[in-house]
């Protein structure tokens, strides 16, 4: 597309976007600041993730964009076509053929491999937000890892529900150092984080912070010994392609109550319901 | 930094405790020893200083001058108003504790009274929900707070429950030394007789030291083994708690001792 630079933003931000990547990489879980631009879109939308995406975007890449594991969503739609005309690289919604995955609440039910990049669009990079509002306060705790007022709230969610209750944007701690918000994933994709063999990257467009988890680092999620992490299931198989293992949504089909219980990650269903050669 | 026998050394030495706001004077020259069991209590008229030595002590004020040296657990000896901030935060957490005159600003609000107890056991790594509630539920029980109430808000509480389940919050974690800044101040008299038996008890009980800021001599005679009365940023006068209250020597004391109210 002529008028705009390759993947739209500058070369100089994109630098400056590369070198702030490359401490989170080198710090895992830590947030680092980085220069936030305006982007052709609005603040919740994906400002963070589609920073990072067009700072790494190559033109060799083949791009892949879920927003609730879906490929065919709205804001998917309009953020691949953005970096289809932006930089002409090839799209595909086949998580096995993507170098580089933008999502939204979601980690693909296909594992990754090694050589991918998955981006994650953050709405609230900060864990600590909810119990101490000053972010010069939340820097001081992460730097000294008094972290133990995090288990105030499992407490609570134990106490007042008898499990705990929070169910998407599970705080984990990063090898073994820095407490992170993983994005508003569902739980049951946080233990796709641990050890994961594709470069996993954060961006926070309105907060202006891009973290990371580099391939193979340990992500533990938060939890009490006699209350141990676990994750949603279902009674129910997904209705389309009969999958137990994978997240799924519960699809209103009339207005008579009637309902299914389909895979979120559409790529993932669609698979599995093609002829098997 | 020598470890040192237990029994020759005070738990806080303070020797020339300064804090200028400026040009004013917060407190000047401050000095004395606080031996392990000990209760301490400065008493002096509002804008005596006694805040800003309380402050500067528990590491919320950075002091102009002077040094408190601080005996701990290991047997080392701080300093603990030149200690790095990380420590100090351990301290804070583990060895020190502050019970605050307004219990809203010592407690977090939004969260039930078991979290409020047990969040200082997380924070010293306790990661065992049965463990902790165990313990909040005691803790309840030794402040006499009635257990069916450890899932309820504090927003819920009368002024005397919420005090009660500060100083729970506080001593959860068993600490050495704890700052207390007007306990009693915003109750009233009855609640306040209460809540100064149940700290008499907990101060015997667990042998602990504290330094008690208040205004009030009746709650530091109950209260306070020892006194330092503090006029204009400085000690004018101090002693054994009856001594300063039934002798007093310096004319201020002599004034401030005379102005408490009969019924």
């Amino acid at each position: 597309m002529s008028g705009y630079n390759f993947a739209y933003l500058d070369e100089q931000t994109k630098r400056m976007i590369r070198r702030a990547i490359l401490k989170a990489v080198a710090i895992p879980g830590y947030q680092v600041p980085f220069g936030s631009r305006e982007m052709p879109l609005s603040y919740g939308w994906g400002t963070g993730g589609v920073q990072v995406t067009a700072s790494v975007i190559g033109p060799e890449d083949v791009l892949k964009v879920i927003d609730q594991g879906a490929d065919d969503t709205t804001n998917a739609v309009s953020i691949r076509q953005f970096f289809a005309r932006t930089t002409g690289v090839k799209t595909t919604t086949r998580t096995d053929r993507a170098t580089l995955i933008q999502t939204r609440h979601r980690i693909p039910e296909t594992p990754l491999r090694e050589g991918q990049i998955m981006v994650f669009q953050v709405p609230i990079p900060e864990p600590l937000r909810w119990l101490e509002p000053r972010e010069s306060e939340t820097r001081k705790i992460h730097a000294l890892e008094e972290y133990g007022a995090m288990h105030v709230r499992l407490y609570e969610d134990i106490t007042l529900h008898g499990r705990v209750a929070t169910a998407y944007d599970y705080p984990v701690r990063v090898n073994g150092r820095y407490v992170m918000r993983p994005s508003p994933i569902p739980k049951f994709d946080n233990p796709k984080l641990d050890r994961n063999p594709a470069l996993l990257l954060f961006g926070a467009g309105r907060e202006k912070r891009i973290y990371a988890v580099p391939s193979w680092t340990s992500v533990k999620s938060l939890d009490f010994k006699d209350h141990p992490f676990t994750i949603e299931k279902w009674e129910q198989s997904c209705a389309l392609c009969g999958a137990g293992d994978s997240f799924l949504d519960e699809v209103i089909v009339d207005d008579k109550g009637g309902r299914m219980f389909v895979c979120s990650d559409t790529d993932y269903c669609a698979r599995r319901r093609e002829p098997t050669r | 930094m020598t470890p040192m026998p237990m029994t020759q050394v005070p738990l806080l030495a303070v020797r020339g405790l300064t804090k200028r706001y400026g040009e004013r004077v917060g407190c000047l020259d401050v000095g004395f020893d606080l031996w392990s069991g000990e209760v301490l209590g400065l008493v002096g008229e509002s804008g005596s200083g006694k805040t800003s030595v309380l402050q500067c002590l528990a590491g919320r004020l950075e002091a102009t001058a002077g040094c408190a040296d601080f005996f701990q657990r290991d047997g080392t000896i701080v300093d603990i108003l030149r200690l790095p901030e990380a420590p100090r935060r351990r301290l804070a957490r583990t060895d020190w504790a502050m019970v605050q005159q307004n219990p809203r600003d010592g407690l977090r609000m939004g969260v039930t009274a078991g979290a409020n107890v047990g969040e200082r056991l997380m924070a010293v790594g306790e990661r065992h929900y049965g463990r902790i509630r165990r313990e909040a539920l005691d803790w309840l029980g030794q402040v006499e707070i009635p257990q069916d109430r450890i899932d309820d808000l504090p927003g819920t509480f009368s002024g005397g429950m919420l005090q009660r389940l500060q100083i729970a919050r506080c001593l959860v974690t068993r600490p050495r030394l704890v700052f207390m800044d007007e306990p009693t101040g915003a109750l009233d008299v009855s609640v306040q007789a209460r809540l100064l038996d149940l700290l008499r008890g907990l101060v015997a009980d667990l042998g602990l030291s504290a330094i008690v800021v208040t205004h009030d001599l009746a709650v530091a005679r109950l209260l306070a083994h020892r006194l330092l009365v503090m006029k204009d940023g400085e000690v004018i006068e101090s002693g054994l708690t009856d001594q300063v209250l039934d002798d007093p020597q310096h004319p201020y004391t002599q004034l401030l001792v005379s102005s408490v109210l009969q019924p």
